[in-house]
C-alpha cells in the first residue's frame, strides 16, 4: 500500500483533490512525532495513506471535505495534543464540562440520556432537544469506554497485538483480528496460504450471521414483536454453540491469527455446517415472511429513522447503513479481498434508508452469508491453515481492510524495533455512522429512538478505544 | 397471525430442562429460591452497567435471556434503572470516563446492593489492565460480591455468578443481611 509524507499545505491539497475526485476518507489518526495520517480511498477503490509530519500542534482541518473527520480530529487532539478545526471540546477526554449545542424556542426542552442506559447496552450520552414527542435535534457524546487501547498496543509484541485487536469491539472480533493480521502480513511481506484465507472468510461470515440474527431479534422486540426476539435469540444460540463446538469459541475470538487461523475444519464439520445452513435458511424464510407481513411491526419500521441516500452520501456513511440507503458499497465485492474474488458475494442494497430497509438488508445478507458458507466448505482448498510469520522490519507498515458485519474495519499498523508494535490504529465503521444516526432521528418521536438506534446498532467500544 | 402461532407450536418450549441435582447450575437454581425468599423475599432485579467493556460480555448477558437459559423463568429480571435493582452486573475494566457514572449508579442502588463483576476484565482488568484511562478491575472502584471470569463468560457461567453472589452475601452474615 502506498504511503506518502506531505507538508501541511500539500496534505490538505491531497485531501481536497481526493474529495474532488469522489474519493472518501477511511480513517484519520495521529502518532508520536507528532504526525497525522489519513487513509484515503479513491472512487476506483485504491487505498493510500497520506501522512503529515507536524512541527507544531496545529494541522489542517479536513472535516469540510469529510464530515466524519471531525470526531477523529477531536480524538487525535485528546490523544496527541494536535488540533484541527473549530470544535475544541474534548471527545475522549472527559475532564471538562461539555457544552452541548442548545436548541432554543417556544416549547423546546432537553432530554439527557446516559451514559448508563436502560437496556443491556454500551454507555454513551444522548442529548435530545424535543418539542413534545418530536425530536428536533440529537447530539451524541461518546468516549465513555475509552480505555487507552492504542497506547496498550505499544506495550505489546506484533504477534500479541492481535488479541487486543480482537477486543476493540467484541461483536466484530473476527473482522478486527483479520484486519490486524492482514496489516501485519503486509508489513512482514508474507502471503498466507489459501486454506487460511478461506477459513477466515468462513469465520467472518459466521460473525455476520450471528450479529444479524441478534439484531433482527432485538429490532423486532423494540418494534413490539417479542416473538421475534425469542425466535432469533434461539437461532443465534444454536449458531453460537456450533461455533464453539467446531472452532473453539462462541464468538470466534482469537481464531484469526497473524499467518493464518488457529482452528481447522474436518470432514464431519463440513457436513454439520451444510446441515446447519439448510436448517437456518428454512427458519429464516418463515421468520422473514412473518416480519414482512406483520402490520404492527411494519407500521413501526416503514418511514421510521430515514437516512436519505443523499445524506448518507454526504456524510460518508459506510457498511450496512450505507447499503440500506442506496449506496452499493461492500469491500468484499469492491475492491474485494481474497478469497472473496472467487466467492463472488452479492451486495444487498435498498433505497429507502428507513428501519425497514435496514431489516431487509440484514435478511438478504443472512441468506447470502449462508450461500457463502456453502461455497466455502464445498471448495475449501487443502493445505496448511497457517504459516510461521517472519519478523516485520522496524518501520514497516501495513493496513488491513475488512468488510465486517457492520461495515469496513481498518487496522493501520507500524512495526517497531524487536518485533514490537510502534503504532496501531484500529478503525471501526461506527466512526462514519454515528453522525448519521443524529440525522436519521430528526423529526421522529422519542419512543422510536431505541428502534432506530438498534437498526444501526453502532459500536461504542469500537470508537472510544 | 397463524404463522406466528404455528411457529410457536412447532418450536415448543426449548428452555433446557433443569439439570440433575448434582450439577452446579441446577443446585444454584434450587438454592436461589430459598435464598431469595430469605434474603430478598421476592424476585431478584438486576441492573447491568457497562463500565468499559469491549461489548463481548454484553452479547452473553443478552444470551441469559434467550429461550435456552431463560433467566426470567427463574424469577430474575433485568430492570431499567438502579433504583429498582437489587444487584448490579458490571462488565469491563472500569474506564476512567465511567468511574463516576459507576459510583453514582452504585450509590443509587438500594440495599442489598449486590455486585457481580462479569468477564476477565471485570475480574482483573483483563487485557486492558490499568493505565491512564482504565482503573482496571471493578473491585478497584466499588465492592464486588462475585466475579465471573471468561472472555466472555458463557450465559450459564453468568447465571452461576449471579446465584453465587446471592449465597456469598448470606453466608458472610454481613451487615446487608436483611433477614
Amino acid at each position: 500500500m502506498r504511503r506518502e509524507f506531505f507538508d501541511a499545505h500539500a496534505w490538505r491539497a491531497t485531501c481536497e483533490a481526493h474529495a474532488g475526485d469522489g474519493g472518501r476518507l477511511g480513517a484519520l489518526w495521529a502518532s508520536d512525532g507528532p504526525a497525522v495520517h489519513a487513509l484515503l480511498i479513491t472512487k476506483e477503490g485504491s487505498l493510500s495513506c497520506a501522512s503529515l509530519a507536524l512541527s507544531g500542534p496545529e494541522f489542517p482541518d479536513v472535516s469540510d471535505l469529510f464530515p466524519a473527520a471531525a470526531r477523529m480530529q477531536r480524538a487525535a487532539a485528546d490523544l496527541y495534543g494536535v488540533r484541527a478545526g473549530a470544535d475544541t471540546r474534548g471527545w475522549l477526554r472527559h475532564d471538562a464540562p461539555y457544552a452541548f449545542v442548545r436548541v432554543e424556542g417556544e416549547g423546546v426542552h432537553e432530554i439527557p440520556v446516559g451514559p448508563v442506559h436502560a437496556g443491556i447496552i454500551e454507555p454513551g450520552h444522548f442529548r435530545f432537544s424535543v418539542v413534545g414527542e418530536r425530536v428536533l435535534r440529537l447530539e451524541e457524546r461518546l468516549g465513555y469506554t475509552h480505555k487507552g487501547i492504542e497506547k496498550r498496543f505499544e506495550e505489546m509484541s506484533l504477534e500479541e497485538g492481535v488479541r487486543l485487536a480482537g477486543r476493540v469491539s467484541g461483536d466484530s472480533t473476527v473482522a478486527f483480528a483479520w484486519a490486524y493480521s492482514m496489516a501485519l502480513e503486509e508489513a512482514a511481506g508474507v502471503r498466507v496460504p489459501p486454506r487460511a484465507l478461506w477459513l477466515r472468510a468462513l469465520l467472518l461470515e459466521r460473525e455476520r450471521v450471528a450479529n444479524h440474527l441478534g439484531d433482527l431479534g432485538a429490532i423486532g422486540n423494540d418494534g413490539g414483536l417479542a416473538f421475534g426476539l425469542a425466535q432469533f435469540s434461539r437461532l443465534k444460540e444454536d449458531w453460537l454453540r456450533i461455533s464453539a463446538r467446531l472452532f473453539g469459541h462462541r464468538y470466534l475470538m482469537d481464531r484469526v491469527v497473524p499467518g493464518g487461523v488457529a482452528c481447522d475444519l474436518q470432514r464431519a464439520g463440513v457436513e454439520e455446517l451444510l446441515e446447519e445452513a439448510g436448517r437456518l435458511e428454512a427458519e429464516l424464510r418463515t421468520l422473514r415472511a412473518i416480519y414482512y407481513d406483520h402490520a404492527g411491526l411494519q407500521d413501526r419500521c416503514i418511514n421510521c429513522g430515514v437516512l436519505a441516500p443523499r445524506t448518507a452520501a454526504a456524510l460518508g456513511v459506510v457498511g450496512l447503513a450505507a447499503r440500506a440507503s442506496g449506496i452499493a458499497m461492500d469491500a468484499r465485492v469492491f475492491p474485494g479481498f481474497a478469497p472473496y474474488g472467487e466467492l463472488q458475494p452479492k451486495i444487498a442494497c435498498h433505497r429507502n434508508g428507513d428501519v425497514a430497509s435496514r431489516i431487509v438488508v440484514r435478511f438478504e445478507e443472512l441468506f447470502e452469508s449462508l450461500n457463502l458458507v456453502r461455497r466455502i466448505v464445498d471448495s475449501l482448498p487443502s493445505g496448511d491453515a497457517g504459516i510461521p510469520l517472519p519478523q516485520a522490519a522496524e518501520g514497516s507498515f501495513g493496513v488491513g481492510w475488512i468488510e465486517g458485519w457492520r461495515g469496513e474495519v481498518f487496522v493501520a499498523l507500524e512495526a517497531g524495533a524487536n518485533g514490537r508494535v510502534r503504532r496501531c490504529h484500529p478503525h471501526d465503521p461506527s466512526w462514519q455512522n454515528w453522525p448519521a444516526l443524529e440525522h436519521a432521528v430528526i423529526g421522529n418521536i422519542v419512543p422510536d429512538f431505541p428502534l432506530i438506534n438498534k437498526s444501526f446498532n453502532l459500536s461504542y467500544a469500537g470508537v472510544d478505544l | 397471525m397463524h404463522k406466528i402461532l404455528l411457529k410457536i407450536a412447532q418450536v415448543g418450549i426449548c428452555t433446557e430442562r433443569p439439570r440433575a441435582p448434582d450439577e452446579a447450575l441446577r443446585l444454584g437454581a434450587a438454592r436461589l429460591n430459598d435464598e431469595m425468599l430469605q434474603l430478598l423475599g421476592r424476585a431478584l432485579a438486576i441492573r447491568h452497567v457497562d463500565a468499559g467493556s469491549c461489548n463481548g460480555c454484553e452479547l452473553e448477558i443478552h444470551g441469559v435471556n434467550n429461550p435456552y437459559y431463560n433467566l426470567e423463568g427463574l424469577g430474575i429480571k433485568f430492570v431499567a434503572g438502579p433504583r429498582h435493582a437489587d444487584m448490579l452486573l458490571v462488565t469491563g475494566p472500569v474506564a476512567r470516563n465511567m468511574e463516576e457514572a459507576l459510583r453514582r449508579t452504585y450509590d443509587a442502588t438500594p440495599e442489598p446492593k449486590l455486585v457481580v463483576a462479569i468477564g476477565d476484565c471485570g475480574c482483573t482488568g483483563g487485557i486492558f489492565g490499568e493505565n491512564h484511562a482504565s482503573r482496571g478491575r471493578v473491585s478497584n472502584v466499588i465492592p464486588v460480591d462475585a466475579a465471573v471470569p471468561g472472555c466472555p463468560p458463557e450465559p450459564a457461567a453468568i447465571i452461576q455468578g449471579i446465584l453465587t453472589a446471592v449465597s456469598v452475601r448470606r453466608n458472610s452474615g454481613s451487615e446487608h443481611d436483611l433477614r
